[in-house]
């Protein structure tokens, strides 16, 4: 801030709100709880859980359904979404998420409509390595999605971003698995959905205080409202999972339910914050002017 | 294909001089000629007519309808540099475009390619392929892409509730196309609006700010001319009579897209850390 206080055009916005709509903080839930439900299923089946694989197999493959659906009604131009598919684009995150999700989505529906079939094993395993390599990817790319944008509080966190969603989709795929199992196979799951909980838990507060000034969103209006509930949610849900779940099959499911919640709630939060980001046009200006300030001082100093 | 001096990958044979403009707002009278030429001659929708009471601003942005937008700002300055005299009106008045950036974040971003980089240097939306996914529009550190949520054109298909697709300042491709200059510099009245190659606008605005400078002008700076600057510097840049923000305009921009190759290696470390976390949670005994 310069010593004449923050200048701007009649308090107007300097950037554009995202135009996105709420099909799109609820993929970015869908989608990482299917990348790392693919990756859970897989693990589970060479650690001998078959209970497991099996239901963290048609949980992922269930959200690699609902994960195009709700991006092509996103668009301004619903039907011409194979437009994604006509480049291959490594500078435009949106792009190589659209191939990601096309490889991690086919093999994992495929994967598991092969499971229910009982048919045609050798493919079904093919299909589930393919969804297993593509689903940590798919899971982490939507943080560098919104740090690659002009948003200030996206884009300066854009160090943690894809940690905070990559630890979110651990702990929602630990938790969406737990709500079908029983206790005595849902150990590693609720033991992911634990973890995933406290790591994202500590990765948010480590955003927050490295954004300093610009973080201030998460602490106001929906963003702010989002984040409490992200955070009452999830640590509720995980202290069930780690107190409970172990015996009771109701605290189980209800334990993952409220994780699973939480975890929506993280994405809409952060969603929100770039909104409310994008409109005050302090966020934007600030640090501008700051770096300008601290350019022409430089300059002055070495003249 | 070529690699040309900006960097980018282009055309050969058919690759133009880069042109732009140079927007002096020193002379320029705020009488909306140039955003007038640019909705007639790119037939841009009506948009609605609100009375903001921002001076005589009454088009407030750029936006999928706007693309030209005049900013009047109003100030109280001392009349002379010692002081005296006391205050009065100064009446600053700038017509905004789109920048067509040497390095775009838009078109870095943009998934279908529908942003692209024309033979002249410009950054042009292709309508026929864009699909609204409004990736751009967050990517814009000017905020000057925008989705047209307005009824419908006839090249859409008849279940379309709105436009939905991203729309931006062409530089009037289809005149350059055709040798002439752009509808609003066209209709500029007091060249406060120039057309012509980037270099030799970047000459003429040095020789225009040196002279205001000169007159003892305080404040007047150039934006957006600066090669070296956040975004590769402007292709359509800006001579200024106080700081970019006091117009709505970011003071240091910088594209979003720089940041990328660590973006990516950041998130690749993530996923293996999901990888490991996974694992992790079937190594050990029974609780």
């Amino acid at each position: 801030m310069t010593e004449r206080g923050l200048r701007s055009y009649y308090g107007r916005p300097v950037l554009k709100e995202p135009t996105w709509t709420w099909e799109v903080p609820t993929y970015f839930f869908t989608g990482g709880l299917a990348g790392a439900s693919s990756v859970l299923s897989t693990s589970a089946r060479l650690a001998g859980n078959e209970r497991l694989a099996r239901t963290a197999l048609y949980v992922g493959a269930a959200a690699d359904l609902v994960s195009p659906a709700l991006l092509v009604s996103d668009l301004g131009r619903p039907e011409r979404f194979h437009h994604m598919l006509r480049v291959f684009k490594v500078t435009s995150p949106m792009n190589v998420g659209s191939w990601v999700l096309l490889v991690s989505g086919g093999a994992s529906i495929t994967a598991a409509v092969l499971e229910r079939a009982g048919r045609l094993k050798p493919l079904e395993v093919l299909a589930e390595t393919v969804a297993t390599l593509a689903g940590p990817p798919l899971t982490t790319y939507t943080g560098v999605l919104v740090a690659d944008t002009a948003v200030p509080v996206w884009h300066e966190a854009r160090r943690e971003l894809p940690w905070i969603f990559g630890a979110s989709a651990a702990a929602s795929a630990g938790a969406a698995a737990s709500v079908f199992l029983r206790p005595e196979d849902a150990r590693p799951a609720r033991r992911l959905a634990v973890a995933g909980v406290l790591a994202e838990g500590a990765l948010m507060q480590l955003m927050e205080l490295r954004l300093g000034t610009t973080g201030e969103v998460y602490r106001q209006g929906a963003a702010g409202k989002f984040s409490w509930a992200a955070k009452g949610l999830a640590t509720a849900g995980a202290a069930l999972l780690a107190r409970r779940a172990g015996r009771s099959r109701t605290a189980l499911a209800l334990g993952g339910a409220l994780v699973c919640a939480g975890e929506m709630c993280l994405r809409w939060a952060v969603f929100k914050a770039g909104a409310q980001s994008a409109r005050d046009p302090k966020y934007v200006v600030e640090p501008q002017r700051e770096r300008v300030e601290q350019r022409l001082a430089r300059s002055r100093g070495g003249t | 294909m070529t690699v040309a001096p900006d960097g980018w990958l282009t055309y050969d044979v058919a690759r133009q001089e880069r042109v732009g403009f140079f927007t002096d707002t020193s002379i320029c009278i705020g009488c909306k000629a140039c955003e007038v030429a640019c909705k007639e001659w790119n037939a841009i929708p009506e948009d609605g007519r609100d009375w903001t009471g921002y001076s005589y601003d009454n088009t407030v942005q750029l936006d999928a309808n706007s693309w030209r937008h005049v900013a009047f700002v109003e100030q109280e300055k001392p009349v002379r540099a010692d002081g005296d005299g006391g205050t009065s009106l100064r009446w600053l008045m700038e017509s905004d475009v789109c920048k067509h950036c040497t390095h775009a974040a838009c078109l870095d971003v943009c998934p279908t390619g529908a942003l692209f980089r024309t033979e002249f240097g410009t950054v042009v939306v292709q309508q026929d392929v864009c699909n609204g996914c409004g990736y751009c529009v967050s990517a814009c550190p000017f905020g000057v892409l925008d989705k047209r949520h307005l009824a419908p054109a006839p090249d859409l298909p008849a279940f379309a509730k709105e436009d939905g697709r991203v729309w931006k300042c062409t530089l009037c491709y289809d005149r350059l196309k055709g040798g002439h200059e752009p509808a609003c510099a066209k209709a500029c009245p007091t060249e406060s609006i120039q057309f012509g190659p980037l270099d030799e606008l970047r000459e003429r605005a040095d020789a225009r700010l040196a002279k205001l400078e000169a007159e003892g002008a305080d404040g007047a700076q150039l934006y957006g001319r600066d090669p070296e600057d956040g975004v590769g510097g402007f292709g359509a840049f800006f001579l200024l009579l106080d700081d970019p923000e006091v117009y709505g305009l970011p003071p240091d921009p910088v594209v979003t897209t720089r940041d990328l190759p660590e973006m990516w290696t950041n998130m690749l470390a993530a996923a293996g850390a999901l990888v490991v976390g996974v694992a992790a949670a079937f190594v050990g005994g029974r609780s």
